[in-house]
């Protein structure tokens, strides 16, 4: 498995495709990227780099940072990511058109994402799903999965989707909302949650901090956390989770006793050669 | 490792739960530093920094820890890998990468660790990369994850104020800093190559092996990447030992195990207990199939994992014994489903979501999951043919070992078993559904009696 150095397809820093085309701007000069990208917006991505031996492993982080500006990928998103990155916006494109989290058209002020793999669907998430594309729909249409009930950015809008296994199987069938878990759901429970996001309030999820908005959370996810040391807080411990370890106390099961002292590490292998 | 060394003398079997990783769960803010430390938190990393990293690698050698996240490679033999010494390879920086990107169907054991404990992980990562010889740790974890994200930063944020991580750690000399990084939506990013080229910045895709990450991994230097349960077991490992880790499990599958149960059972939820529990003893533990109804098909690690059926009651969950039996131990993501579920309709949920995540890097996968698609939409809505079984497992035959990674092999699991334990229920409902030689009549047929 020694082989030689690298995996140039795969590994290489520089970009050995065609050079892109730059067209001449009709208008004046100017800036390329939108002014929707402020200092604010690039002082956070330099951080973001920062944070990294190499940079273009800031690209994910600073996708979601595009998100949290304009509620989606934009290609004035694109371009502000590639020119940072120094990579073309194709290369920026190709990363953005992968990943689901990733939205290529504006959202709502909330994203509700309804499990519907196999075990959340036979406990009652395909009914959810149908129950809320009929309820955020209009009278002839159901809502499609990512398109948005009420004007893309504005309070009580959702943007609705199915979703693949959200890694709360315990507590299926799962909704989230801006990736805040709500548990344990039913027909009439999450009918009641899209409601109540319609008019504009904010139910406290099952698990996590209080909810806040999509752009609000894809900040967060690109690491910038309004107080970080509060909204770690929160609920998230769900009855499900500790069924085992509650159940040991009651029935008195345990680990088998670790040694009082920490026992000493083997020694060292023999030098070889 | 071929006889039974065991000194202490003791054959008592462990209690049924073993709780070790879960067992803070339970505490006030379970997720603070506070609590970690006030539980012996942060001990075991003295300990460790106090030895040679060869010694730690040793003991997880000895402790016979196994990769937690579905393939069960042998944890201390994959940190052995990674070259070490003042020239070639050995000469660049190394990584630890943690795979968080929990999302193989019906697995929910890294989330809550995550939310719980995540300062376990943390001691883990410092003990695991100083082994390794690390200074960057990243811990890669699913967008969707949030709280999670929230607080391991949160752990991140709390362990670099008390000097566990940052420069000179505890005055040992050795310095390692984290990033906890978000994923963005993106299934084969668990795949452990297609997570490094994700977190280069590229489309999630994996990588041809060889090289593998042990020598090429993270920036093409020497890379260990280890689950997350994996890397929080390694404290306790440090602060028991490997005598004590073996206590639990059997020879070859040490150690507890959080088993996920979930689906149509009484209680289900998060049971922490000794490799090699049986479905029969969990479900004791829980309370039971829902209502009575009896149990029809179940994964014992997640989608992944070849079906079993009632007759697997008594087939010990380790790596062995799930093998032995046809199937995987997977993550121990234990998807109970009882005599109300089609097997066919769950079989084209699963396929659906094979189908959805396939990268599209590799042909037979991307193409091979499309059609099984096609086919089992077909037959569930009422369309079937009764050439359909055999063109599923040919179309199977040819994804398996064919495939770029473990996803292609994975889409085939559940239909290879359903079709090898429920032919019979496949066929009925090909049999019930009126005779089309092609599927747009169906429309016809319908209008017709109406």
């Amino acid at each position: 498995m020694t082989l030689p150095e690298g995996n140039p397809e795969m590994n290489s820093r520089e970009v050995t495709g065609p050079v892109e085309v730059t067209w001449t701007p009709v208008a004046a000069d100017g800036p390329i990227v939108s002014p929707s990208y402020d200092e604010v917006t690039r002082q956070r991505a330099k951080e973001i780099i920062a944070r990294y031996p190499q940079s273009r492993s800031a690209l994910l982080p600073m996708l979601h940072l595009v998100q949290s500006v304009e509620g989606h990928v934009s290609q004035e998103g694109i371009r502000f990511c590639a020119e940072l990155l120094d990579l073309t916006t194709a290369e920026v494109s190709a990363v953005a058109t992968f990943y689901t989290m990733y939205k290529r058209t504006p959202c709502g002020e909330h994203l509700v994402s309804v499990c519907t793999n196999t075990l959340c669907a036979a406990l009652g998430g395909d009914d959810i799903y149908a129950r809320l594309q009929a309820r955020l729909g209009t009278e002839d249409r159901p809502l499609g999965h990512e398109e948005t009930a009420g004007e893309p950015g504005t309070p009580g809008s959702i943007t609705l989707e199915h979703a693949e296994c959200l890694a709360a199987c315990d507590l299926a069938p799962v909704i989230q909302v801006n990736y805040e878990y709500f548990d344990n759901q039913t027909v009439e429970s999450a009918e009641e949650l899209v409601d109540a996001l319609r008019r504009g309030e904010k139910p406290h999820p099952t698990r996590g901090a209080p909810l806040t908005d999509l752009r609000t959370v894809e900040l967060e996810l690109a690491g910038f956390h309004p107080d970080l040391a509060a909204v770690a807080e929160g609920p998230s411990i769900a009855p499900e989770t500790v069924r085992g370890a509650a159940l040991a106390d009651e029935r008195g099961w345990q680990a088998p006793a670790r040694p009082a002292e920490h026992p000493a590490l083997p020694p060292l292998p023999e030098k070889k050669s | 490792m071929t006889e039974n060394t065991d000194t202490t003398g003791t054959e008592s079997r462990p209690d049924p739960l073993t709780p070790v990783l879960t067992r803070r769960w339970q505490l006030d803010r379970s997720w603070s530093i506070d609590t970690y430390e006030r539980t012996d938190g942060y001990t075991a990393l003295r300990t460790a920094l106090a030895a040679h990293p060869d010694q730690l690698i040793n003991l997880v050698k000895d402790s016979g820890l196994r990769g937690r996240g579905g393939a069960g490679f042998p944890t201390g033999m994959k940190w052995s890998f990674i070259p070490q010494g003042p020239t070639g390879a050995g000469a660049k920086p190394k990584y630890l990468v943690i795979n968080a990107d929990e999302g193989e169907p019906g697995t929910c054991k890294d989330i809550p660790t995550m939310m719980a404990d995540p300062h376990s992980l943390i001691e883990g990562c410092v003990i695991t990369s100083y082994a390794i010889r690390a200074n960057f740790c990243a811990i890669y974890v699913r967008g969707e994850a949030l709280h999670c994200i929230r607080r391991l930063r949160r752990a991140v944020e709390e362990a670099y104020a008390k000097g566990y991580l940052g420069r000179d750690i505890l005055g040992s000399g050795f310095d390692l800093d984290i990033v906890v990084h978000a994923g963005a939506g993106a299934y084969i990013c668990g795949e452990e190559t297609a997570l490094l080229d994700s977190l280069e910045g590229r489309r999630g895709q994996p990588r041809l092996k060889p090289p593998f990450p042990a020598t090429s991994g993270l920036y093409a230097s020497p890379t260990v990447v280890n689950n997350v349960e994996t890397i929080a077991s390694v404290p306790d490992i440090v602060a028991g030992g490997s005598a004590w880790f073996r206590t639990m499990g059997t020879e070859r599958s040490p150690g507890p195990k959080i088993y996920s149960l979930s689906g149509h059972v009484e209680r289900p939820g998060q049971y922490e207990a000794p490799l090699g529990t049986t479905l029969r003893e969990l479900l004791e533990l829980a309370g039971g199939m829902k209502d009575g109804i009896p149990l029809k098909f179940w994964t014992p690690g997640g989608s992944s994992t070849p079906l079993f059926t009632a007759e697997h009651l008594d087939v010990p969950l380790d790596f062995e014994g799930a093998a032995a039996a046809g199937s995987m131990l997977g993550t121990t993501a234990v998807q109970i489903f009882n005599e109300t579920v089609s097997v066919p309709w769950a079989v084209m949920k699963w396929t659906e979501f094979y189908k959805h995540e396939s990268c599209g890097k590799c042909t037979p996968c991307r193409e091979g999951t499309y059609w099984l698609v096609q086919i089992l939409e077909r037959m569930v809505h009422g369309e079937g043919t009764p050439e359909d079984v055999d063109t599923m497992l040919d179309i199977c035959d040819n994804i398996l070992g064919r495939s770029f990674c473990a996803l292609g092999d994975g889409a085939t699991s559940p239909i290879t078993s359903a079709i090898k334990y429920f032919r019979q229920e496949f066929l009925d409902l090909i049999a019930a559904q009126p005779a089309v030689a092609r599927p747009e009549q169906l429309a016809d047929l319908t209008g017709a009696s109406a």
